[in-house]
């Protein structure tokens, strides 16, 4: 029997597999008979109805600065094109057809049987983005990436695949969006990176959901020796409700993974939110960041987990809350597990209110209160963002204001 | 003309527990005046009370500010009038830079830590990877008092409060801090174009070696219990003691 056949047996026995963590989500709510939208020979011709969507996700319309572009609406793929040596960017279906070599790393990160989920994703894909540098390739200039969203009640499938081959360099930006005349949808996406020996992927991802969109992403990273992955999140609008747990697999000598996640929830808002690292490397490396705002009605959990299990690791979780309401909730949950003696892990993890005494000095700076309780809110969130080039840090660092800016 | 700040039968409680009474205090424009006392007397209940904290309750009296009633303005609205203050224990905040505190004492918008903010650290020896820490994160105790000088250096108020400039400062510092204040006060002009004043708290009395004042307190018990030059009363403090010291004013009627 053929992997292509064992990969979907396996996905139809876990059809109806609830997943670990989460509310249970109805997929057959959402349907997969969408519209069929041409092709665009560049992003400027994207309606411009949905422009500012694109660029609150942090999407570049023009393309500008960008390594490449790729634009997903809602199941279709409408622009794809790399402009850079070294980089490869196309659709996953079409990246399959073209790489036979490509089902080797297809469902080796994620068990296709991890949950209803992924068996949907496997079993009524809808595309999603390939992208790879090629060995040695330095490819500094960001990519970027759109999913989106523009139908009611569609269910978004991607697949995505990420490789760095050997000593190369990938930076991503990714935005997920959805347009304002969506009231429900459904996105599943799943995504599974490969950074090579000594190669390099940052990942920016902007989640710029609406009060109606189930998310359930499911994403894991395989880190060779000195390889190194950075993965900054941003979420900033409310999202009907979202369940992630990304997790990076350390398995070569000193790979290092580092996860950092800005969280802003509002309105009715329900989060599960995390990271794990599992350092299965000799001298292998984590950083789990996480700063959660909860306002409103929002519901987070943010968790956190390092597990070690060869010589000299060391692993760190610093979980920060912040609530801003007393009909919201935060529940932090940190995790570590060592299964030997020689190596190091943390965390600390805090949740608080704003103190007086911190706006009452900045008012004693001539701020008024309003003025004070943002300048605190935008400290709170603001972690220092290590590794990026710089023009992509300062985009990052545009981008975190922008977002912030709508909702303060 | 009335004095710069004027403050009358101010009685304050902390937590429904009095600690300043009946108190009348004055000062002029272009005054220095120095505030000793034991800990507890009410020291630092007087400078928060006079910016404005809302823990510190007026329960009854007035204060005002070149001629402006400010017993019930909020602190920002009393900042802008010029006051300042430099605290003794300032709280930290994550993810807000000493940086950013300079820019927002003075009153920019601007997010970034350029020239303008590094010239003026420049004068209290604090570099720019110190003007990109957290502010008042695990500064010591000497960093967190040149952190505080600078940021009224920025604000330029005209009525600047200290509360224990000197306390934890090394002999290096403590002189450039002093000069800082000095100019802070207007005390390098002379007398007739000093328009700026100020209000110190020492326990030390460490600071006035490099600050010329005009009057010297000694507070005891929430109340101002002997008034003199600086010179005579620190010497009677370093002596005696303060209740000796108010005991000698009391004796020779200086007060």
């Amino acid at each position: 029997m053929n992997k292509k056949k064992i990969i979907e047996q396996a996905a139809e026995r876990a059809k109806t597999k609830k997943a670990a963590l989460g509310e249970d989500v109805d997929v057959e709510k959402y349907t997969t008979e969408t519209k069929n939208y041409d092709a665009l020979n560049s992003l400027d011709e994207f309606p411009e109805e949905y422009k500012q969507n694109l660029l609150d996700a942090g999407i570049e319309p023009s393309g500008k600065e960008r390594a490449g572009s790729f634009l997903q609406r809602d199941r279709c793929v409408v622009f794809s094109k790399a402009k850079y040596k070294g980089l490869e960017l196309m659709s996953t279906t079409d990246a399959m057809a073209k790489y036979d070599w490509l089902e080797d790393y297809l469902w080796k990160a994620i068990p296709v049987d991890m949950d209803k989920y992924t068996a949907e994703v496997e079993l009524a894909q809808s595309h999603g983005y390939f992208i790879r540098s090629e060995a040695g390739s330095k490819v500094t200039m960001p990519v970027q990436a759109c999913l989106f969203i523009t139908s009611d009640k569609v269910r978004q499938n991607v697949h995505n695949i990420i490789i760095a081959e050997e000593n190369s360099e990938l930076h991503i930006i990714t935005g997920c969006s959805v347009s304002h005349t969506v009231s429900s949808a459904l996105h599943l996406g799943i995504s599974e990176f490969y950074v090579k020996k000594g190669a390099k992927i940052t990942f920016t991802m902007i989640h710029n959901w609406g009060g109606g969109i189930e998310v359930r992403p499911r994403s894991a990273m395989v880190i060779e020796d000195d390889g190194v992955f950075i993965s900054n999140y941003i979420l900033m609008t409310p999202v009907k409700s979202l369940q992630m747990y990304p997790t990076a697999y350390c398995v070569g000598r000193n790979a290092r993974a580092t996860f950092q996640s800005i969280v802003y929830a509002s309105g009715g808002t329900k989060i599960d939110l995390g990271s794990r690292a599992v350092l299965q490397g000799e001298g292998s490396r984590s950083e789990i960041i996480s700063r959660v705002i909860a306002t409103d009605n929002a519901k987070v959990i943010a968790r956190g987990d390092v597990i070690g299990e060869a010589s000299n690791v060391k692993g760190h979780i610093e979980c920060r809350g912040l609530m801003l309401s007393d009909n919201a909730e935060i529940d932090s949950i940190p995790e570590l597990k060592a299964t030997l003696k020689d190596l190091d892990l943390s965390h600390e993890a805090a949740v608080g209110k704003i103190a007086e005494e911190e706006i009452q000095y900045l008012m004693a700076r001539g701020l008024s209160e309003d003025e004070a309780t943002s300048v605190i809110i935008r400290g709170f969130l603001n972690v220092d963002i290590t590794g990026l080039p710089d023009a992509l840090a300062k985009e990052t660092k545009r981008m975190f204001d922008m977002s912030l800016e709508k909702v303060m | 003309m009335g004095a710069m700040l004027e403050i009358k039968d101010l009685t304050v409680e902390v937590e429904g527990k009095e600690i300043i009474r009946d108190l009348n205090f004055n000062i002029e424009r272009g005054a220095v005046h120095v505030l000793f006392g034991p800990n507890g007397c009410g020291k630092t209940t007087l400078l928060m009370t006079i910016l404005g904290f809302p823990n510190y309750k007026v329960t009854k009296g007035s204060i005002t500010f070149k001629g402006v009633a400010i017993t019930d303005l909020p602190i920002n609205e009393r900042v802008k009038l010029g006051m300042g203050l430099s605290f003794q224990h300032p709280p930290e905040i994550r993810g807000v830079k000493l940086g950013d505190m300079v820019n927002i004492a003075l009153g920019r918008k601007e997010e970034k830590i350029d020239e303008d903010v590094v010239e003026l650290a420049k004068r209290l020896n604090i570099s720019l990877d110190f003007l990109n820490r957290d502010v008042n994160l695990g500064f010591s105790g000497g960093e967190v008092k040149r952190s505080e000088i600078l940021q009224l250096l920025a604000q330029s108020a005209d009525f600047i409060m200290f509360d224990e400039p000197d306390s934890g400062v090394d002999v290096e510092n403590i002189e450039l801090i002093g000069e800082v204040m000095s100019e802070l006060m207007d005390r390098n002009k002379i007398p007739s174009k000093r328009e700026r004043a100020g209000l110190i708290i020492t326990h030390s009395g460490f600071i006035m070696r490099y600050i010329k004042a005009d009057r010297a307190h000694v507070m005891l018990d929430g109340r101002i219990a002997c008034t003199g030059m600086p010179d005579e009363i620190t010497k009677h403090i370093m002596e005696d003691g303060f209740e000796k010291c108010v005991a000698v004013c009391d004796e020779r009627g200086i007060c």
